[in-house]
């Protein structure tokens, strides 16, 4: 990876035009064997975007913060992992039950990562694993709501996407959500603020392209939750969507609206078929 | 005792004798610096580890003194000879007296 880096480097140094946030080609195999699908041919809804494949923002980083990833220990992600598997235990609320309590060992969750957000059918709505989290919080252990975009919240997202590790996203568009669908390509293809971008503006018309010193990705969330360099803790889909937003100079969009939750569906959607990645590592 | 600290270690299972080996040590601890204010305008502590050791065998390995520049979580990558099978002994030593003991043994062979 060393002599890697430094061949891009001297590439650089003798190309002065050639683009140093192209996506490269680099593999993403976890604690040397958990081998993931970070390129894809893209799902068919997407046929009209022209983006073909699709890419793990894993993809546009350094190659010292794709190396994060590769193993668990070196991934800062897995700390916030550890702490959720004590808060998995823990018993709490008017009911005396804990996660475990009803779901065992957290593996009894894989794959569930891998399809949400999804259709429940008893509510009648589109839940992300956020609000499933928070149902199970409030209706079966009689406790109190996490903070949607919280510490608490982002690690226990965390420890259900780690069960799923590698498995690839694979969320529904049609029946029940299809409306909720539309609403979040409708959002995703509107332009928001003073600087009057949408999603696509910088997503899918300028991935791989510089938006100042930041590097652009097609903005997949397979990698949620995210370790970020930059402010050393878990983020949530709907802290980075809040984040986007308010780039674009708009007043957002709250964490948990019906809006982000569409939106949320839809970017998912986006992905299907890349690895769910989460803990992921980016800057 | 400082909440949610927890020692994790990475050494290999086994190795050669005169192997060097590579170790990776990190704890989880918040590293509160004692330079921040809460919201009322107070001195939050200073809460830190403030010394990590590593043995091999009762043979210090490693004696690292910490401060309060050092950011939440610190990480410890070292290198160490492996003359014999043997323990490896991690102890982290907190502002608050508390300390993390883990131990993970290496075979030889």
């Amino acid at each position: 990876m060393k002599f890697k880096a430094l061949t891009v480097a001297a590439l650089a140094a003798a190309l002065p035009t050639l683009s140093s946030a192209d996506p490269d080609d680099d593999k993403l195999v976890i604690n040397g064997e958990v081998e993931m699908i970070t390129k894809t041919a893209a799902p068919a809804h997407m046929e009209e975007t022209g983006i073909d494949p699709i890419m793990s923002g894993w993809h546009f980083r350094a190659d010292e913060t794709q190396a994060l990833e590769m193993d668990d220990f070196d991934n800062p992600g897995m700390i916030f992992v550890d702490k959720a598997l004590d808060s998995w235990a823990a018993v709490e609320g008017s009911e005396g039950k804990s996660c475990a309590s009803c779901h065992d060992d957290p593996s009894s969750l894989k794959g569930v990562r891998a399809v949400y957000p999804k259709w429940n059918e008893t509510a009648g709505e589109v839940r992300t694993l956020a609000m499933q989290i928070n149902d199970c919080r409030v209706n079966q252990m009689g406790a109190d709501k996490w903070k949607y975009t919280g510490g608490d919240m982002a690690s226990m997202e965390a420890l259900i996407s780690v069960q799923s590790r590698g498995m690839p996203v694979n969320v529904a568009i049609d029946g029940p959500v299809k409306p909720v669908w539309e609403q979040g390509k409708e959002l995703y293809y509107t332009r928001t603020g003073q600087l009057d971008l949408s999603c696509a503006s910088c997503h899918e018309l300028n991935y791989g392209n510089m938006i100042r010193a930041d590097h652009l990705s097609q903005g997949q969330i397979n990698g949620f939750p995210t370790y970020r360099l930059k402010n050393a803790k878990l983020n949530t889909v709907h802290a980075r969507f809040k984040g986007c937003v308010r780039d674009t100079r708009a007043e957002t969009y709250s964490p948990g609206s019906a809006e982000f939750v569409a939106l949320e569906l839809y970017v998912a959607s986006r992905g299907n078929g890349l690895s769910v990645e989460g803990p992921s590592v980016r800057n | 005792m400082a909440s949610g600290v927890k020692p994790r270690v990475k050494v290999p299972k086994s190795a050669a004798a005169g192997d060097v080996v590579t170790i990776k040590t990190l704890i989880s601890h918040k590293m509160e610096s004692g330079q921040r204010k809460d919201g009322d305008g107070n001195v939050i502590p200073r809460s830190i580890i403030n010394r990590f050791t590593c043995d091999f065998n009762g043979q210090n390995v490693i004696d690292v003194e910490l401060f309060p520049a050092i950011s939440t979580n610190p990480y410890f990558e070292f290198e160490a000879t492996i003359p014999e099978a043997g323990d490896m002994k991690f102890t982290w030593y907190d502002d608050d007296g508390s300390v993390y003991e883990t131990s993970k043994s290496v075979a030889v062979g």
